[in-house]
């Protein structure tokens, strides 16, 4: 019993890790708060279940997943391009919004408030996570993918260049460089990797519906970015691991399942105001903001 | 190489630039000075692509760039420095100089399959300009650790380092103690003689008209004279420009 709540333990901190790298990767290291975020985990899982839905093989939806998050971050960042700070902030969350009233909405694809059930286990080459150790496997295996993907990337380079526009745009432009397309791929790569996420978070669950996909949601995986520490991915994983388990001893403490939730938000926030008096880089951070 | 034509720009009501010309001639140092607010840093910002003219043209190297991005104008040969430093404070001073080496970094692929690594060509060449300015124990420092001097130093390298035909430079020795001002000086003569082109904004007179070939003075967005620094240091119009004589 004990051992089946672990696995599923660690299946939610590579979930999370994944999501927050992929966060952490427009956020910290680009400068892009993308507060978007979750409509690229919302993309990601619905592409992947309905094509598992309609019989499609899991690797191909799964990259599937990530492919058409990507592109729609390709879309998003033609409207966003000149948009920084508190603007591209609120811009982003619009684009969150929209995507979760497609997903309530247009029933007739996405069966609405009713969501989708009976989305498959994964099956790859054979080999079938139909339990949760075998699908753990899986999910730590894709992000420490993402993990040694994400740091290629960003200690590229290009990874530099990402950097130089976090900290000052229009002298990197002056410097020559192509900004937009800059961003548009880190944009790009992080949506790749949240939808990904959602790809395995639908397929774990085997059921998603919208109420998945809110704002709320983005929270604790924003939460871990400014914890970890903004361009550390070290601190991203630390910090993934902390807020997951954190709030876990509050199922053994007699709270009522229905104060959980909220329970755990409190803590999530407690935790943020803590961190951003005491430590205001977070566990690693290496950007010192203004 | 750089031809300025009738260039205006207006914000509201106020005459930024106005009708300004004038041409900057390859392998010079030309200085733009004039008053506060006589509209110099608005020509460098029309000229680089952060502002879009009212009226006039830019041509550069026969090509006319007026409509130009920044990173065009950048691309074409014009590397500017900033009146207010512009590092990038959370890289240290070797990766804000990498970057102004070339623009493979941009690309995605190549750097993600390590087909873009820093040659030692590039370290060097890093450690070169370090030393030759006496930077060289700063190179590991991150640039919010260093003070205003030390940062519009290595601003000024890397707008060196910037491939280039032209440097606009925008008071590249203002808040700079004395010494520090004779090196970027002396740095500057360097550039000419290697055959730089250096438009230069300076309030400093001394330095501006030790330094320069030509000078350019503006006032209320006009050019006001035009001449050799012996020209312009007894110019009637300059005098009355400057200290209201």
């Amino acid at each position: 019993m004990i051992e089946a709540y672990l696995i599923h333990l660690l299946i939610l901190i590579g979930i999370y890790s994944i999501l927050a790298i992929s966060l952490q990767l427009a956020v910290g290291y680009t400068g892009l708060l993308n507060l978007g975020h979750i409509a690229f985990y919302c993309i990601g899982a619905y592409t992947s279940a309905l094509l598992a839905l309609h019989g499609f093989p899991f690797w191909f939806c799964f990259l599937s997943a990530g492919i058409v998050a990507m592109l729609f971050s390709f879309l998003l960042s033609l409207p966003i391009n000149k948009l920084i700070g508190d603007y591209l902030a609120l811009a982003t969350m619009g684009f969150s919004f929209v995507i979760y009233a497609i997903a309530l909405n247009w029933t007739s694809l996405t069966r609405g408030p009713l969501g989708l059930p009976g989305i498959p286990r994964p099956e790859l080459f054979g080999f079938v996570f139909s339990d949760n150790p075998r699908f753990l496997l899986l999910t730590l295996a894709v992000a420490i993918i993402s993990y040694f993907v994400v740091k290629r990337i960003v200690e590229s380079p290009f990874g530099k260049v990402s950097e130089a526009i976090r900290d000052d745009e229009l002298a990197t432009r002056v410097l020559g460089k192509n900004t937009f397309k800059v961003k548009s791929y880190a944009l790009g790569i992080s949506a790749f990797f949240a939808g990904i996420a959602g790809s395995l978070y639908a397929h774990y669950i085997t059921f998603i519906d919208p109420s998945s996909f809110t704002l709320l949601q983005l929270i604790p995986v924003l939460c871990i970015v400014i914890i970890g520490g903004l361009a550390s991915l070290k601190g991203t994983i630390l910090a993934t691991i902390v807020l997951v388990l954190l709030p876990e001893p509050l199922r053994f403490i007699g709270f009522p399942s229905s104060m959980v939730g909220p329970m755990r938000q409190i803590i999530y926030a407690l935790i943020l105001l803590l961190i951003l008096i005491y430590k205001p880089k977070g566990f690693y951070g290496k950007v010192e903001v203004g | 190489m750089l031809k300025i034509k009738n260039l205006k720009k207006h914000f509201g009501g106020v005459k930024a630039v106005d009708n300004c010309s004038f041409e900057v001639e390859k392998g010079t140092i030309t200085a733009l000075i004039g008053p506060n607010g006589s509209g110099k840093t608005t020509v460098f910002n029309l000229i680089s692509g952060l502002l879009k003219e009212d009226s006039g043209k830019v041509i550069f190297d026969n090509v006319e760039i007026t409509h130009f991005s920044p990173e065009a104008v950048s691309n074409i040969g014009i590397s500017r420095l900033f009146q207010q430093t512009r590092l990038f404070n959370n890289m240290t001073v070797r990766e804000n100089l990498l970057l102004a080496l070339d623009n493979e970094d941009t690309k995605l692929w190549k750097n993600l399959f390590g087909f873009n690594k820093v040659t030692e060509e590039k370290e060097e060449k890093i450690k070169e300009i370090l030393r030759l300015v006496g930077m060289e124990r700063f190179e590991n420092k991150l640039a919010r650790e260093l003070s205003y001097g030390q940062k519009r130093l290595i601003e000024l390298i890397r707008t060196i380092l910037n491939p280039h035909k032209l440097l606009m430079l925008d008071e590249p020795v203002a808040g700079v103690n004395p010494k520090l001002r004779r090196e970027v000086a002396k740095l500057l003569a360097r550039l000419k003689k290697q055959g730089d082109t250096i438009l230069l904004i300076e309030h400093d007179m001394d330095f501006a008209l030790g330094l320069a070939d030509f000078v350019i003075v503006m006032d209320d967005g006009k050019v006001i004279v035009k001449g050799k620094p012996k020209e312009i240091r007894n110019n009637k119009k300059v005098l009355e420009v400057y200290l209201g004589e």
